[in-house]
This record gives C-alpha cells, sequence and structure tokens, in this order.
C-alpha cells in the first residue's frame, strides 16, 4: 500500500498496535487524505498463541481451559461451544439439568460481554460515565460465576458430558436478584446513551454494513441483526434447550452504529428474559451425562456452532480415534466480522474508525487465538 | 415538545440525573484492599496446597501421578521411592511451577484422595520467576504475604 503515493495529500499512518481504542493489539494501517480514510488494512497476530496447535497435543479435558482464554470476555460460551462439538463426536448429550444451568451462564455471560462492549465502546465515544455503572453491573455477574465455578473470567465452568460443579446455595435467589435489579439498570444506560446527543451524532450513519455485504463477508450476530436479518442461531439451530424458552431477536434496519448499539440493549433485555424462564424451572436430576473417563471419541468430524455475544462461534474437530484431537478449528466471529472494519471504514473519518473499530465488538484473543 | 426538549438539553439533563443519582453511598463498589482483604468464594481456585493429615502430619499424597497427568500444562512433578516395607510409594518431592498455572482446576479433580487442592489464597505476586515454582514444604505451608498497615 505504501508504493502508491499518487500525490502529497495521502497520508498512510499506523493506528496501533498500542493505540487504546484497537481493544487489544489491533494494528490497523489507514490511507487517508486529510480526516477521510481512503483504505484501511488491518495487521493481526500480535496475540497469536497457536490455540488450534496446542489443541493437538493435550488430551479432550485438558484441552477445555484453553478455550476460555479465545473470547475472555465469553469465556462461558466458549466452553459450551468446545463440550458441545466433544459431545458431538461422542454422541452424547448433556442432561436436562446441566442444559438449563448451562443456558443460564451463557445469557449472564451474554449480557457481562455486552456490557463490557457498551462501557468500552462509550468510553472511545467519550463517555465516561458508562463504563463505571456498566462495571458494576458486570461485577455482580462475575460474582454469580465465582460462586459457582471459583473464577471470574476464564471460568471452566463446563466439562464435557454436563457439568462438574453443582449448583451452589442460593444460586436461584442470587440470580434472580440480578435479574430484578438489572432491568431497570438498562434502562439507566439508555437514559445516559439513547437520546444523548453526541452519542447520535457520532453513531447514526457511521460504518453503515448493509444485509448483503453482511452476507458476503459472513459477518454474523448482531452486526448483522441491526442489518434486518433476523438470524440467531439459538433459534435457528437450538442447542443446549433454547427452543423450550420464548424470546425475541430484535433487529434495526439501518445497520449503522447505532442500530448496533440498539440492538445490543435490546439483546441485553432478551437474555434476561431467557435466564428468568431457565432460572424458574431448573429441572432434576442428574448433571453429568455418561462419559467415560478416559475421552475416546471415535474417528470422524464434527461441526458445531453457537450463538456467542458477538455472533456464530463454531468449533470444527477431527477426531482419529486417540485420546487427542486430530485437528480443531475455530470459527470466532470476532475474526469474520473484522473483515467489515474495511469497506465500513472506506470514507469515514479518523475519528469514526474508533466508533467503527468498537461497534464490531472484537476481542484481539479470539481474533488472533 | 421534542423541540423544547432540544432546546432545553433535555438529553444530558437526564443523563446527568442518573450520574447524581449513582452518587449515593450504597453504590459504592470501590475495594479497601490492602486494608480490607477481600472474602473469594468458597470454590475459588487459587493457590495450591497439599494437604497434611491433621493427625498425625502426614502427607495425604499417594504419589499417585494423576495430578501431573492431568495438567495441561505438565507442571506438576511428583517424585517418591517405593517402600519395601508398606510395599507402597511414599512421596519425596512435589514441585508444582506457578508461573505456568491457570488455576484450572484438573489437577484437583483428578487427585482421588484430596491431597492437592486449590485454596483461597489469591496472593502470588512475586520478585522473580524462580519463586513462583513452589516445592513440598511451600505447598503445605501455603503463601505467606505481606500485610501492610
Amino acid at each position: 500500500m505504501s508504493e502508491t503515493f499518487l500525490d502529497a495529500n495521502e497520508l498512510v499512518i499506523n493506528m496501533g498496535p498500542q493505540h487504546p481504542s484497537t481493544h487489544g493489539v489491533l494494528r490497523v494501517i489507514l490511507k487517508l487524505d486529510g480526516e477521510r480514510v481512503l483504505d484501511s488494512d488491518c495487521v493481526i497476530g500480535y496475540l497469536h498463541r497457536g490455540v488450534e496447535k496446542i489443541a493437538e497435543n493435550r488430551t479432550y479435558t485438558m484441552f477445555a481451559p484453553y478455550v476460555d482464554r479465545m473470547d475472555y470476555l465469553s469465556a462461558v460460551s466458549n466452553g459450551l461451544g468446545y463440550c458441545l462439538t466433544v459431545e458431538k463426536l461422542l454422541n452424547v448429550e448433556a442432561p436436562p439439568r446441566a442444559q438449563a444451568v448451562r443456558v443460564i451462564l451463557v445469557e449472564l455471560n451474554r449480557i457481562a460481554s455486552h456490557l463490557f462492549w457498551l462501557g468500552t465502546h462509550a468510553l472511545d465515544i467519550g463517555a465516561m460515565a458508562p463504563l463505571f455503572y456498566t462495571l458494576r453491573e458486570r461485577e455482580e455477574v462475575l460474582k454469580i460465576f465465582e460462586n459457582y465455578c471459583g473464577a471470574r473470567i476464564t471460568t471452566h465452568a463446563f466439562r464435557i458430558g454436563g457439568l462438574y460443579y453443582e449448583l451452589y446455595e442460593g444460586f436461584e435467589a442470587e440470580v434472580n436478584a440480578f435479574c430484578d435489579m438489572f432491568g431497570a439498570r438498562v434502562d439507566e444506560y439508555e437514559q445516559l446513551l439513547t437520546e444523548n446527543r453526541i452519542w447520535v451524532d457520532r453513531l447514526k450513519g457511521v460504518g453503515i454494513l448493509n444485509a448483503a455485504q453482511c452476507k458476503d463477508l459472513g459477518v454474523t450476530g448482531p452486526l448483522l441483526r441491526a442489518a434486518g436479518v433476523k438470524w440467531d442461531l439459538r433459534k435457528a439451530q437450538p442447542y443446549s434447550g433454547y427452543e423450550q424458552y420464548d424470546f425475541d431477536i430484535p433487529t434495526r434496519v439501518n445497520g449503522d452504529s447505532y442500530d448496533r448499539y440498539m440492538v445490543r440493549i435490546a439483546e441485553m433485555r432478551e437474555s434476561l428474559k431467557i435466564i428468568r424462564q431457565a432460572v424458574a424451572k431448573i429441572p432434576a436430576g442428574p448433571a453429568m451425562a455418561k462419559v467415560p473417563k478416559v475421552i475416546k471419541p471415535p474417528a470422524g468430524e464434527a461441526y458445531v456452532s453457537i450463538e456467542a455475544p458477538k455472533g456464530e462461534l463454531g468449533y470444527f474437530m477431527v477426531s482419529d480415534g486417540t485420546i487427542h484431537p486430530y485437528r480443531v478449528h475455530v470459527r470466532p466471529p470476532s475474526f469474520v466480522n473484522l473483515q467489515a472494519l474495511k469497506p465500513m471504514a472506506r470514507g469515514a473519518l479518523v475519528a469514526d474508525v474508533v466508533a467503527i473499530i468498537g461497534t464490531i465488538d472484537i476481542v484481539l484473543g479470539e481474533v488472533d487465538r | 415538545m421534542k423541540f423544547l426538549r432540544k432546546i432545553f438539553l433535555g438529553d444530558l439533563w437526564d443523563g446527568l440525573k442518573v450520574t447524581f443519582r449513582s452518587q449515593a453511598p450504597k453504590y459504592i463498589y470501590t475495594e479497601q484492599y490492602p486494608a480490607e482483604r477481600p472474602a473469594v468464594s468458597e470454590r475459588f481456585r487459587g493457590a495450591p496446597r497439599l494437604n497434611i493429615n491433621p493427625e498425625n502430619g502426614e502427607t495425604l499424597c499417594i504419589s499417585c501421578d494423576l495430578c501431573a497427568i492431568a495438567c495441561p500444562e505438565n507442571l506438576i512433578k511428583v517424585g517418591s521411592v517405593r517402600n519395601p516395607e508398606t510395599r507402597r510409594k511414599d512421596l519425596v518431592t512435589f514441585t508444582y511451577d506457578l508461573s505456568r498455572c491457570m488455576f484450572c482446576g484438573l489437577c484437583e479433580d483428578a487427585c482421588p484422595v484430596d491431597a492437592l487442592e486449590l485454596t483461597q489464597d489469591f496472593e502470588l505476586a512475586g520478585y522473580s520467576r524462580d519463586g513462583a515454582i513452589w516445592d513440598r514444604q511451600m505447598l503445605e505451608e501455603g503463601p505467606h504475604p505481606q500485610k501492610y498497615q
């Protein structure tokens, strides 16, 4: 890109990898004409740890903690995707009790992830207050995680075949208390941001990605739904008992940054609905399916995708009948969604690039793996 | 109405209301960390400990090596010798490389006699990487974090 200097007004600059608004170690090479972005290129790989290769040297049980470290803001979702894939290879299904608890924890994690996104995105735009309030509520979710499985971020909450940890005393009460409190808190965030003129001016019409572009790029999650496509894997291919719960898929029409904000806010409310329904009827019974102690799936392959907070999270796993996976491939939502930066940033202002990166909701641990 | 709202900065006042409401002391969440240590949950996975039998002071570990096999990072080393009298393995050394530990809890799950346990001690910072490699004595005693007053 640097050799196509057509005239002196064009300027190539690096944004990142130490730029705080790139949410980690993303480097974006921007080609500028004054304040306008002519072109942008992402350079990724600063956080590459070779997770997929590590999997080939670990047993199935051993690899489970590693998937938490890809998307560390929604470690529980990652763990669920991994466990579901191995369960598909093994041809077992988690018992209903485990499925209900998994749904509760995954939806709590979706709320936590969206809260962190909202706080940091607002901070990028210049609104500092929401960060403190969102982290305050996120803390409540993390406390539930800590009480349940002993860790707050990299939880390792699920095991292949079900749950290792039984529910602790007062789990339902704690989750219900969170649900009762949280609805009003979402209203507070909306009060702070939804009509705020600076917020609206900075986000409306910025980073438009229409439905056709989304489908071309394979973009999923809130970005796709903000463009008006009603696509949610929880409804489209229900897993872990999602078909029992009644919830809506929030969509918007414009596909700009403001719509993505609205979709995520609405998703938090929908998650709350799911959690309420799931907590009300956690079935009794065993929490672990009959899984051999040494997990040795028959030779074959399996692909399972779930709706992670950021989009479609897929695991493709090939087993050759030994205790180690032959190959694990991850389809991370952040990595695929990051491609949308280029069409979105074209023609935008430099300050809008910050908003656009924020609105994609990337986690670099997952982009680079 | 909408026009008036815009003139009188209605949206900003709404936001400020939220900010001022949150000044109430019941919303203070800051932890006074070194002065007050937070109580972590019962299931918290922190520093490892090698439990000893409180009655006779002998280790509970039976040197079965299952924790070392279960560990994804392969950081546990168990050294044992076979006792010719009891025909059992006696634990000699036990090293746990805390600098590589990710506190997944798999070693704890694998232990058949509840000898290895991840405790609620969370203050594990140190000045050197060597200090993070714990030997048997350290694992049995647990960490001694400095308490600043």
